[in-house]
């Protein structure tokens, strides 16, 4: 009798997941289907199912016609560059801030971790007023100073947690072989940095390329615009043609999704971390 | 190895990209729009200082409904923390006991994270389109023709329907850490609750939840002070409307900055959302630390 019952219940769960799962992946199922259809195909029939004919038409309209292909170049210079400069600007700062010595420094840590409570909305007009007084609005720039910016206060903690598990031992004998302090830097701690840096790049890269307030007001210039304003403006184009704007959805998402499915561990454990330090 | 460590140049060196940065960035602007919000200003001419002004427009005056955006971040906060939370901590639990392909379980439910908010806007757009969309040809599938409707045109209707994506969206994230945080517990004292006799609700009630404490503090501040500061779905979807029904402080602030031209009296919305996450972040954490007393 116990054993039918666990039966039972193991199945019914396995029901209720699989069922959750589908609720989290059709819309995904349905955009890419309908990304390849054409209106006549959506509208009087075939909503859900698989395209009879895989237009990739459509895919070509997106990239032609709605830019698509420039939006998505922008967005990886935006958030390609931006990793780089967190990165490499938040390894530096966190070690001065856990290994090396003077006055401020437990403040200055502080004053970094509260840099995450900031919502970046208070920033969105002083920030959008200097970058206009320099004359960077609907530039590139206009979007990595700000993402990075925001993005340093979490890099800093938590390559911060990871420096702090880094034996003393090592910058001793660095320094004791007569390394400076620069060389101690670059040639043994920022390599074993490695985990933490993908920590960051991947936390950095789903904050950046998904903004979407920033990216609204400061580019207005269509050379420059990244995809996620890129998309409304097409959408705005094709407003009834949903194919195109399907395709151009799909291209938006689906190279995370694939960086996903191949790393998904990493992308978990970063977010996780991200989230426990802060 | 000390005077190597107290290097002031080399200290200066390391911090000084990330000081300059994050100074710009964040703590310039707070005090600028600080500054901002007291005065009025369209960007281009004179600021005049006009006080407390724009906070009495504000709050007194209730211009531009501000308090029904107001309302709408609460209701979102309100049912990310009631509908969201439990939902995540019932997929966490039951995928964190151990089930078949439980890692492909929480990668797949994790996806909808990743999705840019643009895609996911968009996305629901469609569904809820009122002639083609996918839910109303549900609905008339079923012979259900009476409950269709404009969902995302319809005043009554609009709050409901975009917090539905919004919800949908970080289900997996909250689901994400709260089972990072279960696996973490060690397994005797699951054992020790089986032999005790505890069926698995119970242990999940009496045990497991408790052991949560601090994930579930991170997953509600995280969804009440997200709610508060929401934007981007809302944007793409409704834009605030129809007739600011739908309207979010944080698309209003956007609207009276950038489509008003009214720069000071935006800087007061700003400063509210900013006040607003930081009072609830502080009373989260503490009604948690109570509860850790008791």
């Amino acid at each position: 009798m116990t054993f039918r019952k666990l039966n039972i219940s193991k199945y019914a769960i396995q029901i209720f997941l699989i069922l959750w799962a589908a609720i989290q992946i059709f819309p995904l199922y349905w955009l890419l289907t309908f990304s390849f259809k054409d209106n006549a195909e959506i509208f009087q029939g075939n909503m859900i199912g698989i395209p009879s004919i895989w237009r990739i038409s459509n895919y070509k309209s997106a990239f032609m016609g709605g830019n698509v292909g420039r939006y998505l170049f922008n967005s990886i210079i935006v958030t390609g560059i931006t990793i780089l400069i967190v990165s490499f600007v938040s390894l530096m700062a966190s070690y001065a801030l856990i290994r090396m010595r003077f006055k401020l420094q437990k403040s200055l840590q502080v004053v970094f971790m509260m840099g995450i409570t900031v919502p970046i909305h208070a920033a969105l007009l002083p920030i959008f007023i200097m970058l206009r007084s320099v004359h960077l609005v609907n530039t590139f720039w206009a979007l990595i100073i700000p993402y990075s910016g925001f993005g340093i206060p979490v890099a800093i903690i938590i390559s911060s947690g990871f420096i702090e598990t880094l034996p003393k031992e090592l910058e001793e004998a660095a320094c004791i072989d007569g390394c400076t302090i620069y060389e101690t830097f670059f040639r043994i701690i920022a390599p074993l940095m490695k985990p933490s840096i993908a920590t960051i790049a991947i936390f950095t890269f789903l904050h950046s390329w998904n903004e979407l307030m920033f990216a609204t007001v400061f580019i207005s210039n269509p050379k420059y615009k990244t995809l996620t304003v890129g998309i409304q403006s097409l959408v705005g184009q094709y407003t009834t043609d949903w194919g195109p704007i399907g395709a151009a959805l799909v291209v938006a998402t689906f190279p995370i999704i694939i960086v996903y499915i191949i790393l998904s561990k990493q992308v978990q454990d970063s977010l996780i971390s991200g989230a426990i330090k802060g | 190895m000390n005077k190597v460590l107290s290097n002031k140049k080399a200290i200066v060196f390391f911090l000084f990209p990330a000081t300059i940065l994050c100074f710009f960035i964040i703590i310039v602007p707070i005090i600028m729009s600080t500054t901002y919000s007291l005065s009025e200003w369209d960007g281009i001419g004179k600021k005049v200082f006009v006080g407390l002004s724009n906070y009495k427009e504000l709050f007194l005056y209730n211009k531009d409904g501000f308090w029904k955006s107001v309302i709408n971040s609460l209701i979102f906060a309100v049912g990310s923390v009631f509908m969201q939370l439990p939902i995540s901590m019932i997929l966490a639990l039951f995928l964190a006991r151990g089930v078949k392909r439980e890692r492909f379980y929480v990668s797949v439910y994790f996806i909808p994270v990743l999705i840019s908010t643009v895609v996911i806007g968009q996305l629901w757009m469609k569904i809820y389109n009122p002639q083609y969309g996918l839910l109303n040809t549900l609905l008339k599938s079923f012979g259900l023709d009476s409950l269709t409707n404009n969902w995302l045109g319809n005043p009554s209707t609009v709050v409901f329907s975009v917090i539905i994506p919004v919800l949908w969206q970080y289900i997996g994230y909250h689901m994400l850490l709260m089972y990072a945080s279960i696996k973490s517990i060690p397994g005797d004292i699951f054992e020790a609750a089986r032999i005790d006799g505890a069926n698995g609700f119970q242990t999940a009630i009496r045990i497991t939840i408790p052991l949560m404490k601090p994930i579930l503090k991170v997953c509600v501040i995280f969804a009440v002070v997200g709610s508060l500061k929401n934007f981007d779905l809302v944007y793409v979807m409704t834009g605030g409307g129809p007739g600011g029904a739908s309207q979010l402080p944080s698309t209003l602030m956007v609207e009276t900055i950038f489509h008003r031209n009214m720069y000071g009296y935006g800087s007061s919305m700003a400063m509210f959302i900013i006040l607003e996450c930081f009072i609830f972040a502080f009373v989260i954490r503490k009604a948690f630390r109570e509860k850790e007393q008791l």
